[in-house]
């Protein structure tokens, strides 16, 4: 469901047993029928003790979410477009949210401008089964924003330069 | 995509919405998606195999840890591309870059360990290619979850 922009998550400092999960799960949860509990058996620690920790994490935002991430690419979803806006600042929130709740765009975020070259600060990648399919949801898009849009424009990737994954601990 | 079987596409788009953080996690996904758990679990394991699924498990938030992350861009003049791809690419904390059909026409994502050291990056980036680069952390996020509909 929807989420608050800036949610009022609670504080929260990861500590070594934390870190030691984070390492453990970064890559994946091992797909066995108690994950936790295999967890739990690599750190010699209880099983309600690493739920309790994934909890305090997702609590804090250190966790987004915990599920599964499809690959894009393979169901289909072959092009994606990172569509820029130029939306108006006392907008700008409530803008984000309801194009980051559309399903064809996987990230939505708030960035400075540049101006007068660079007049965009809502960015959001759209997917499709192609280019064109990108652009007519684009223009989706750019008929919800209505008088908030001030300018648009869509950036397709022509290559990648380099692709490496982020291991964070 | 359309070789997918009913059960793996009402997983792909049950899972989405998070895997459940209880003792018994499969049993609790059982009784939510109507499938036996052992089904779940082999139809994951043979999506991951296939590429479907490209991750399972908690995605963790990196900047919430301490360190520092952004996306940044620069103008390329197109004689110059493959040389400043090469002095780019070679900074470990630039983890992603993308050629773009833009003015600004590489873009590119910048972790570290520790949020100083973005600035350092990209004055060394700045420094070594001559060019400047456009610095574009985000400000805010509307992160939503559940995508992908398949």
């Amino acid at each position: 469901m929807m989420q608050a922009p800036s949610p009022q998550h609670r504080l929260y400092t990861p500590d070594h047993i934390d870190r030691e999960i984070i390492r453990l799960t970064q890559q994946g949860l091992p797909l066995v029928r108690e994950p936790y509990a295999a967890i739990a058996a690599q750190l010699n620690i209880s099983t309600s003790q690493v739920i309790e920790r994934l909890q305090a994490m997702t609590d804090c935002g250190i966790i987004r979410r915990s599920g599964i991430v499809p690959n894009h690419y393979k169901l289909g979803f072959t092009a994606n477009g990172m569509s820029v806006w130029n939306i108006p600042d006392a907008h700008i929130n409530e803008i984000g949210m309801m194009v980051g709740a559309l399903e064809f765009v996987s990230h939505c975020y708030q960035r400075p401008r540049f101006l007068p070259e660079w007049p965009y600060n809502l960015f959001a990648m759209v997917h499709g089964r192609s280019k064109e399919e990108v652009r007519d949801k684009v223009t989706v898009i750019a008929g919800m924003l209505g008088e908030n849009n001030c300018g648009h424009s869509v950036l397709f990737s022509t290559r990648i330069l380099k692709k490496t994954g982020l291991r964070i601990v | 995509m359309n070789t997918l079987h009913s059960l793996d596409k009402k997983i792909i788009n049950g899972l989405q919405g998070g895997f459940p953080l209880c003792e018994h996690p499969w049993e609790e996904l059982s009784r939510q998606l109507d499938i036996p758990a052992d089904e779940i679990i082999a139809r994951i394991d043979r999506l991951m195999k296939d590429g479907y699924i490209s991750r399972f498990g908690p995605m963790y938030n990196a900047e919430k840890l301490g360190g520092g992350l952004t996306l940044a861009a620069m103008k390329v003049p197109a004689s110059r591309f493959d040389e400043i791809t090469e002095l780019v690419n070679a900074f470990d904390e630039v983890a992603h870059n993308y050629q773009r059909d833009h003015i600004l026409n590489m873009w590119f994502v910048i972790a570290t360990e520790k949020p100083e050291q973005i600035n350092q990056v990209i004055c060394k980036i700045e420094k070594q290619s001559g060019l400047l680069v456009y610095n574009m952390p985000k400000k805010e996020e509307y992160f939503l979850g559940l995508k992908f509909e398949v």
